[in-house]
C-alpha cells in the first residue's frame, strides 16, 4: 500500500515536473520575442490607388518612396527616420563615407559598403552602382529606363558623369560645384543587375521579382489589391532588421474604407484619417499621430500682373488668412498654420522681419496703401484649385475659408476649381503661360526636404518654366546670389544660415500666401507597437510590430 | 438562326468602331494628359515633353488611332501607362472579380424584382403594392455609394459580422467563405437598383398581360391560378428579358462609387483609377471591353426573344 503511495506520488512529481519544465520551456520561448517587441502582421491601408512601382524608383509620389522605395532599396545615403524629435538628417546607406574633392569641388568620391548583398544573392560594389546610373542616364545602355528616368531627372540635374575608382570606390562629377549632392543621391535606389537579366531585361518582369539590398523583400505582389513585404534577415544594418514578421500594404483611396478598415480591425494603421474623424479613433483607444514635417499648402502667386505685382496687396493677403482658425476648427488640429515656406523652429526659418498673424486691420491698412479701400474699389482676382489630390489635403473646404478670410479685407478671390491632374499640367506650364496668364494664383502643396526642393526650384530665376517650377516667376537677383552660394558652400551650418536669408526675404516679399503645414496625420490600431513618427515624408518600417 | 446571329455579329463591328472612336476623342478632348499623372509635379516641362515623345503621345491623334486600332485587330490592347502591365491582364483579372459581383448582385436584384414586381402587380391598388412600390422606388433612387456606406457602418463598423473592404482577408489568408463574406455588402448595395428597376418594370408587364382577353378567357375556363400565371408571365417576359439584360451590362461594367468604396478590385475600380491616371491604353481597352459584353448580352437577349416570341426571327 505504501509502496503503490509513494510510487503514485512519484508518478505524480515526474508529471508535474514534466509540466513544469514544459511550461517554463514555453515561457522561455516566449519571453525573448516579449522583451524585443517583434512579430506579427503589420497591415497598412495606403492613401494610393494602386500599389506604387516596385522596380526601383517607385512612382506615386512620395508615398510610393514611404512603403516601397525605401524599405525594399537603400540608397547611397540614407534618412535616418528613428527620432521624431528633430527633423531628420541624412545617415550613411550603402556608401559608408563620401567626401568632395578638395582641390575640385565638382569631384564626390564616395567609398561604398563592403559585405552588401541584393536580395538575389549577388554583390553590391561599384559596377552595381554605375549600372544603376546608366539606368537612369544613359539613353542607348540596355538598362535605360525612361520611367524611372523621368520620374527623378529633375532631383539629379547636376550630376554630371560617374565613373568606378576601384571594386568599392565611385567618383561622381558635377556640371558646377555643388554642396546638395548628398541629397540629390537620396533619391537613387540601387537594383540588381543580375536579377534584371534573369527577368528577361525587362523592367515589368523585374517589378514582379525584385531585388534591391533593403531590409524587406517583395514576398506578393497583386495589382491593385496588396503587395506583402518579408524581413530581409541578412540586411547590412543589423538594427534595422524588421521586427514585424510581414507588412502588407493595401491601396485604399476612399478615405471612409480606410476608416472603416481600421475601425473593423482589418488594418493596423490607416494614412490621412478624416480630420472629422480624429476624436471618435481616440475615443476608441486608436493611437493618433501628427508631426510637422516638410510639408506646405500654398497660393502661388501671378506675380507679373496686378494685383499680385503689388507686395502689399500679397503681404495684405497674408495678414488676412486666419491659420490658426483654419487649423482648429475646420481640420480638427492636422496641420499647423504658415507663416513661411518653412515653419517656425526648422533650420532655415530664421528671424523674419515680418510675422504673418491673423492681422484683417493690418491687411486692410495694406490694401489702403496700395490704392484698394475695400469699397469702391476691392480687389478682384482668381485661383486655380484642385478638387482633391496628392498632399492637397482637403481643397474644397479650405479655399472656401481663405475666400471667406479675404473677402472680409477686400480682396474678392474667384476660385477655378479643376481635376488634380489637369492643374498639374498647369502647373508646369506656370503663370506666364497663354493659358494661366489671366489666372491670379495656383493653390498646390510641396515638399521642401531639401534646399533643392524647398529654394533653388521655386525662387531661382535659372528655373522658370520648363526648365523648373518658378511658375509666379519670382525674379530677385539677391536671393540668387544667396541660393548660389548656398549651393556652393560645403559647411552645413554655413550653409543653413544663408538658407535662412533666403527663406527671410521670401517671407518678407510673399511671393506666395502661406497657409499651412499638414501635420501627416496617421491613425493605428492600440496593437501596433514601436513605431515613429518622424519629422520626414518617410517612415522607418523596420521598426513598428503588432502585439498578436 | 445561325445567319440571324451572323447578321447581328456583323451590325456588332461597326457599333464597336464607333464606341472606340469617341472614347478615342473624348479622352484627347479633356484636359490634363497622361503623363502629367506619370510624373511628379514638379517635373521640368522638358522632361515631360521627352516621355511624350518616347511614348508616341507626340503624333497626330489619328495616327495614334490607327496604331492603337493595329495593335488592336491583332489582339493586343497594348500596356497600361500607369502599371506597365499587358492592359487585356489587367482587364482579365479585373473583369474575374467584377463578374462574381455581377452574378451575385444579379442573382439578389433579379429574383428580388420578379418577385416583388409580380406581387405588386396581383395585389394592384392594395396596401402590399404601395408597400412594393416604395420599395422599388427607394432602390432606384438611393445613391448606392451611400447605401455602401451606410452597410459598412451597420454590419461591419457597429456590429462586426461582415468586413467592411477588399476580397480576401487583409493578412492573407483566402478561401471560399471568407470570398463570400466579403461579396455580401457590395452584392446588397450593387443589388439595390436593378431591384428596382426590375420590380417597376415587371409591375408595369404583368399589370398590361393582366388586363388582356385572353387572361379573362383562361380564368372563365376555370384553369388553376398557377397555370393563369405561367401564361402571364410568358407574356410578360420579353421587355423584361431586354432590361435584365442591360442591368446585367451596367453590373458587369463595374459599379466606380460601389467598387472603390469597398475596395473591390474590379473593373469599374480600374475604370476609375485609369480615369484619374489618364491610362488612356487602360481606359480605350476597358471601354471597348464593356462595349463588346454589351453588344453580345444585347445579341444574346435578343436570342432568348426569339426562342420566347418566334415572331421576331422572322422580322
Amino acid at each position: 500500500m505504501l509502496h503503490t503511495l509513494k510510487h503514485e506520488r512519484s508518478h505524480i512529481v515526474t508529471r508535474l515536473g514534466v509540466v513544469s519544465a514544459g511550461l517554463v520551456a514555453l515561457a522561455l520561448a516566449w519571453t525573448p520575442a516579449l522583451a524585443q517587441g517583434k512579430g506579427g502582421v503589420l497591415r497598412i491601408g495606403m492613401t494610393a490607388a494602386d500599389i506604387p512601382y516596385t522596380g526601383g524608383i517607385p512612382d506615386q509620389g512620395f508615398e510610393g518612396y514611404r512603403f516601397i522605395g525605401f524599405p525594399l532599396y537603400d540608397a547611397l545615403i540614407n534618412w535616418d527616420l528613428s527620432q521624431g524629435e528633430r527633423l531628420a538628417s541624412l545617415v550613411p546607406g550603402l556608401a559608408e563615407s563620401w567626401e568632395v574633392s578638395p582641390a575640385d569641388h565638382t569631384k564626390w568620391i564616395f567609398h561604398l559598403r563592403r559585405g552588401v548583398k541584393f536580395h538575389d544573392g549577388t554583390d553590391f560594389n561599384a559596377d552595381a552602382v554605375l549600372w544603376n546610373w546608366d539606368k537612369l542616364r544613359t539613353k542607348d545602355a540596355p538598362q535605360y529606363d525612361a520611367r524611372q528616368a523621368g520620374l527623378i531627372t529633375p532631383r539629379i540635374s547636376t550630376i554630371q558623369s560617374w565613373r568606378k575608382l576601384d571594386e568599392y570606390t565611385v567618383e561622381f562629377t558635377t556640371m558646377r560645384p555643388t554642396s546638395f549632392v548628398p541629397f540629390q543621391l537620396m533619391y537613387v535606389l540601387y537594383t540588381s543587375p543580375t536579377q534584371w537579366e534573369k527577368a528577361g531585361r525587362d523592367w515589368r518582369a523585374f517589378a514582379n521579382n525584385p531585388a534591391g539590398t533593403g531590409p524587406f523583400k517583395l514576398s506578393r505582389l497583386v495589382p491593385r489589391e496588396r503587395a506583402e513585404l518579408e524581413p530581409n534577415h541578412a540586411y547590412w544594418d543589423t538594427k534595422r532588421v524588421p521586427k514585424a514578421a510581414k507588412v502588407v500594404l493595401l491601396p485604399m483611396p476612399e478615405a471612409t474604407t480606410r476608416l472603416a478598415a481600421l475601425r473593423t480591425g482589418q488594418v493596423d494603421w490607416i494614412e490621412v484619417p478624416p480630420p472629422d474623424a480624429i476624436p471618435s479613433l481616440r475615443q476608441a483607444g486608436m493611437q493618433i499621430f501628427l508631426q510637422s514635417y516638410p510639408h506646405n499648402w500654398t497660393y502661388a502667386l501671378n506675380l507679373s500682373r496686378p494685383p499680385w505685382d503689388n507686395k502689399l496687396v500679397r503681404q495684405a493677403a497674408n495678414y488676412a488668412v486666419d491659420r490658426e482658425g483654419l487649423c482648429k476648427s475646420l481640420l480638427n488640429g492636422t496641420c499647423t498654420p504658415a507663416i513661411g515656406e518653412v515653419y517656425s523652429g526648422h533650420p532655415w526659418f530664421g528671424n523674419p522681419k515680418v510675422r504673418y498673424e491673423y492681422n484683417p486691420a493690418k491687411a486692410k491698412e495694406l490694401l489702403q496703401q496700395a490704392g484698394y479701400d475695400g469699397k469702391d474699389k476691392r480687389v478682384k482676382t482668381s485661383v486655380l484649385i484642385s478638387t482633391s489630390g496628392s498632399g492637397q489635403m482637403l481643397p474644397l473646404p479650405m479655399n472656401e475659408f481663405i475666400q471667406e478670410n479675404l473677402r472680409a479685407v477686400g480682396i474678392d478671390l474667384d476660385l477655378i476649381p479643376i481635376e488634380w491632374n489637369a492643374l498639374t499640367q498647369r502647373f508646369r506650364q506656370g503663370l506666364q503661360h497663354p493659358d494661366n496668364a489671366q489666372l491670379g494664383a495656383m493653390n498646390v502643396s510641396f515638399n521642401f526636404l531639401e534646399p533643392w526642393s524647398a529654394f533653388t526650384r521655386f525662387f531661382h530665376s535659372a528655373s522658370i518654366p520648363p526648365k523648373s517650377v518658378n511658375i509666379m516667376p519670382y525674379l530677385n537677383p539677391e536671393v540668387d546670389r544667396l541660393i548660389e552660394t548656398a549651393e556652393q558652400e560645403f559647411d552645413r551650418s554655413q550653409q543653413d544660415q544663408l538658407l535662412t536669408q533666403v527663406h527671410e526675404r521670401i517671407v518678407e516679399d510673399a511671393p506666395w500666401v502661406f497657409i499651412v503645414h499638414d501635420l501627416n496625420p496617421r491613425a493605428m490600431s492600440p496593437k501596433v507597437k514601436g513605431f515613429v513618427q518622424p519629422q520626414s515624408w518617410f517612415v522607418d518600417l523596420t521598426l513598428p510590430w503588432v502585439e498578436e | 438562326m445561325w445567319s440571324y446571329i451572323l447578321r447581328r455579329l456583323l451590325f456588332g463591328i461597326p457599333t464597336l468602331l464607333g464606341v472606340t472612336i469617341i472614347v478615342f476623342t473624348l479622352l484627347h478632348l479633356a484636359p490634363g494628359d497622361p503623363i502629367s499623372s506619370m510624373l511628379p509635379a514638379d517635373a521640368p516641362l522638358e522632361v515631360v515633353l521627352m516621355i511624350k515623345q518616347q511614348m508616341g503621345f507626340d503624333k497626330p491623334l489619328p495616327v495614334q488611332y490607327w496604331r492603337w486600332l493595329t495593335r488592336v485587330a491583332h489582339g493586343d490592347l497594348g500596356n497600361s501607362l500607369a502599371t506597365r502591365r499587358p492592359v487585356l491582364n489587367e482587364i482579365r483579372a479585373a473583369l474575374g472579380n467584377t463578374f462574381l459581383l455581377a452574378i451575385s448582385a444579379a442573382c439578389i436584384g433579379f429574383t428580388m424584382g420578379v418577385t416583388l414586381g409580380t406581387t405588386a402587380a396581383f395585389f394592384q391598388g392594395r396596401w402590399l403594392d404601395k408597400a412594393v412600390s416604395a420599395v422599388a422606388i427607394a432602390g432606384v433612387s438611393l445613391p448606392h455609394y451611400w447605401v455602401a456606406i451606410l452597410l459598412i457602418i451597420v454590419f461591419s463598423v457597429t456590429l462586426n459580422w461582415l468586413p467592411a473592404m477588399g476580397m480576401q482577408e487583409t493578412s492573407g489568408g483566402s478561401s471560399l467563405w471568407t470570398l463570400l463574406r466579403h461579396m455580401i455588402l457590395p452584392s446588397i448595395a450593387l443589388s439595390l437598383i436593378p431591384m428596382g428597376v426590375i420590380t417597376r418594370m415587371v409591375r408595369t408587364s404583368v399589370l398590361e398581360v393582366l388586363q388582356q382577353d385572353f387572361v379573362l378567357t383562361l380564368r372563365s375556363k376555370g384553369l388553376w391560378a398557377r397555370t393563369v400565371t405561367r401564361h402571364v408571365m410568358k407574356n410578360a417576359a420579353p421587355p423584361v428579358l431586354t432590361l435584365m439584360g442591360l442591368q446585367f451590362g451596367y453590373l458587369l461594367g463595374g459599379s466606380v462609387l460601389v467598387e472603390t468604396v469597398f475596395s473591390w478590385p474590379g473593373s469599374g475600380f480600374l475604370l476609375n483609377l485609369a480615369i484619374f491616371q489618364r491610362d488612356i491604353p487602360m481606359l480605350q481597352g476597358v471601354i471597348l471591353v464593356l462595349a463588346t459584353f454589351f453588344v453580345m448580352l444585347n445579341l444574346l437577349v435578343d436570342i432568348v426573344h426569339s426562342c420566347i416570341d418566334p415572331r421576331i426571327r422572322r422580322t
